[in-house]
């Protein structure tokens, strides 16, 4: 596997600072992606890991720091923009229509796609299991199912850089490793993935790149062979030393 | 015979409610904007076609293709810089700017046009009726207005369910904030529902006074009427818009064949026994009271 470093990165982001009305979410974060890269985002409930995915896709403001895609600055791009050039959220809590089928739900994320890379019966063959329900309220399915349909609402807009806020949660084991055998075929793909996920052992396996974050701070950022998972226990909940 | 005469004239009467109603329908369930100056851009679409029929010597029918841009064109003004704004403000401030639209319009229109009652000019179709048996005569006017209600409300229906215009308004009814953060252009979406509502409404306008007499204080009465179509039928269902205002025009014309100083009173008795036995309207299906707003179809 190449270094990180020798790739070139996809996106890169500077001393963001995000603030909930008052209240700071994200201190200065910083981290940069690797093209074809998968990044780990990891910490503790609250540590600012759903608000920096959000704020990446632009669903969130940055009152400072930047976001550079491609070389390009984002930081003040609307959503629409930042998904025309290949930026994908899937959002904690899948967030579907509730009142839209299966299929149109992965139309509507197709609307500002960046390119038709993602044609409907692709993203069927990746997902077969929902290519059934297509017809079905997206309100009806399984919690998997009704994950798989969030992804593949992302997918649709072809993604360059695919970002997963825990897709994992309230998932049987099963269904879970499904969905992680399907985001590894989207690696192979091409598309760049940045995952928030509970499971620290499933991160460090999955992911090339590990960014731990604590109170709205990064507390670590490595390739995953470089750190001991002793280091990011101890990242993950503060030096208590 | 003149029970089923009532019943008919009533189901007609309905469809001109209807008509008034579902431009409101339609924002409330797609933007959650309780317009209360609907019922008065509604007039204002009459004045218009007073001030466009006269000026080109022509009926008011005539001057549609000019009348209806111009009111989408005006909903889309009054989103960008009215409601889209209030809407940013929670849930009071749509409420509040839209009541002050509606003193506003109806005190500018009556320093413009004075209060005197007007009508249009219907041209022939005015006059025309047809007869069903012997004894019941229906006005080819409130047969078009009915029709019309119907053709509009199949037209919003087959958009919203069909097309990718359609799909994205739904969703945006479902979930605003991730509709853009799947790449939905929220702003411009409302803009063009806003449009459609406003044009909905004064082509009601035009009907409203075809069929009978305007001023400008009109539109309050409007509001109501279409209000209540709108919660009887259930938020956000446009087929329970329809079936709403028949039920109004069924009762408000049954009633005064009996006494018709109680028939507008019967119109809201029932919106009130609806309100108490199925507060979410007869047409949401097995879905909730709480999820019933985002369900538009």
């Amino acid at each position: 596997m190449t270094p990180p470093a020798l790739r070139a990165p996809l996106l890169e982001v500077t001393g963001l600072d995000v603030f909930y009305g008052d209240f700071q979410a994200l201190f200065g974060v910083s981290m940069s992606v690797a093209t074809g890269g998968a990044t780990a985002l990891v910490g503790a409930n609250g540590a600012g890991k759903t608000t920096l995915l959000r704020t990446i896709a632009g669903a969130q403001a940055a009152a400072s720091g930047s976001i550079t895609y491609r070389d390009q600055d984002l930081t003040a791009a609307p959503p629409h923009q930042r998904i025309a050039r290949g930026i994908a959220l899937v959002p904690e809590g899948r967030r579907l229509f509730a009142s839209l089928t299966v299929e149109e739900n992965i139309q509507v994320g197709a609307t500002a796609a960046a390119s038709g890379d993602w044609p409907l019966d692709r993203i069927y063959g990746v997902f077969p299991m929902i290519a059934g329900r297509r017809g079905q309220r997206a309100s009806t399915l399984s919690g998997g199912e009704q994950q798989a349909v969030a992804i593949a609402r992302a997918l649709a807009a072809a993604p360059s850089l695919l970002l997963l806020d825990e897709i994992s949660l309230g998932l049987a084991p099963m269904v879970v490793e499904a969905l992680y055998q399907t985001l590894a075929e989207l690696r192979k793909a091409g598309t760049t993935l940045v995952i928030v996920e509970q499971d620290l052992r499933r991160a460090m396996t999955v992911c090339d790149d590990l960014v731990c974050l604590l109170e709205g701070r990064v507390a670590l950022a490595a390739p995953v062979p470089a750190v001991t998972r002793d280091q990011v226990v101890a990242a993950y909940f503060g030096d208590l030393t | 015979m003149t029970w089923l005469n009532a019943v008919i004239q009533g189901l007609l009467l309905g469809g001109q409610y209807a008509l008034i109603a579902c431009g409101l329908s339609l924002a409330f369930g797609v933007m959650r904007i309780v317009n209360l100056a609907h019922g008065d851009l509604a007039i204002c679409g009459a004045y218009l076609g007073l001030v466009l029929s006269t000026a080109l010597g022509v009926p008011v029918w005539v001057t549609l293709p000019l009348l209806l841009p111009a009111a989408f064109c005006a909903g889309l003004a009054l989103q960008a810089l009215l409601f889209g704004r209030a809407l940013q403000h929670g849930a009071l401030a749509p409420v509040l700017v839209t009541f002050g639209l509606s003193v506003m319009i109806e005190n500018l229109l009556q320093v413009a046009a004075t209060s005197d009652p007007r009508g249009l000019n219907g041209g022939t179709l005015a006059l025309a009726s047809f007869r069903i048996g012997s004894r019941i005569t229906v006005s080819w006017l409130f047969m078009t207005a009915f029709l019309t209600a119907c053709a509009v409300l199949s037209c919003l229906q087959l958009l919203l369910s069909r097309t990718a215009w359609g799909r994205k308004v739904r969703a945006t009814a479902d979930d605003v904030d991730t509709a853009r953060l799947v790449g939905i252009r929220v702003r411009p979406l409302f803009a063009t529902v806003a449009g459609i509502a406003v044009a909905t409404a004064a082509l009601a306008g035009v009907f409203i006074g075809t069929i009978g007499t305007f001023d400008p204080f009109a539109g309050a009465n409007s509001l109501i009427f279409a209000f209540e179509a709108v919660v009887i039928g259930g938020i956000g269902s446009l087929w329970g818009t329809l079936v709403g205002g028949m039920a109004l025009g069924v009762t408000q014309v049954v009633v005064g064949q009996v006494n018709e100083a109680y028939s507008v009173l019967a119109v809201h008795l029932l919106f009130l026994a609806v309100l108490a036995v199925r507060p979410a309207g007869l047409f949401t299906g097995h879905q909730t009271a709480r999820e019933a707003p985002g369900a538009l179809g």
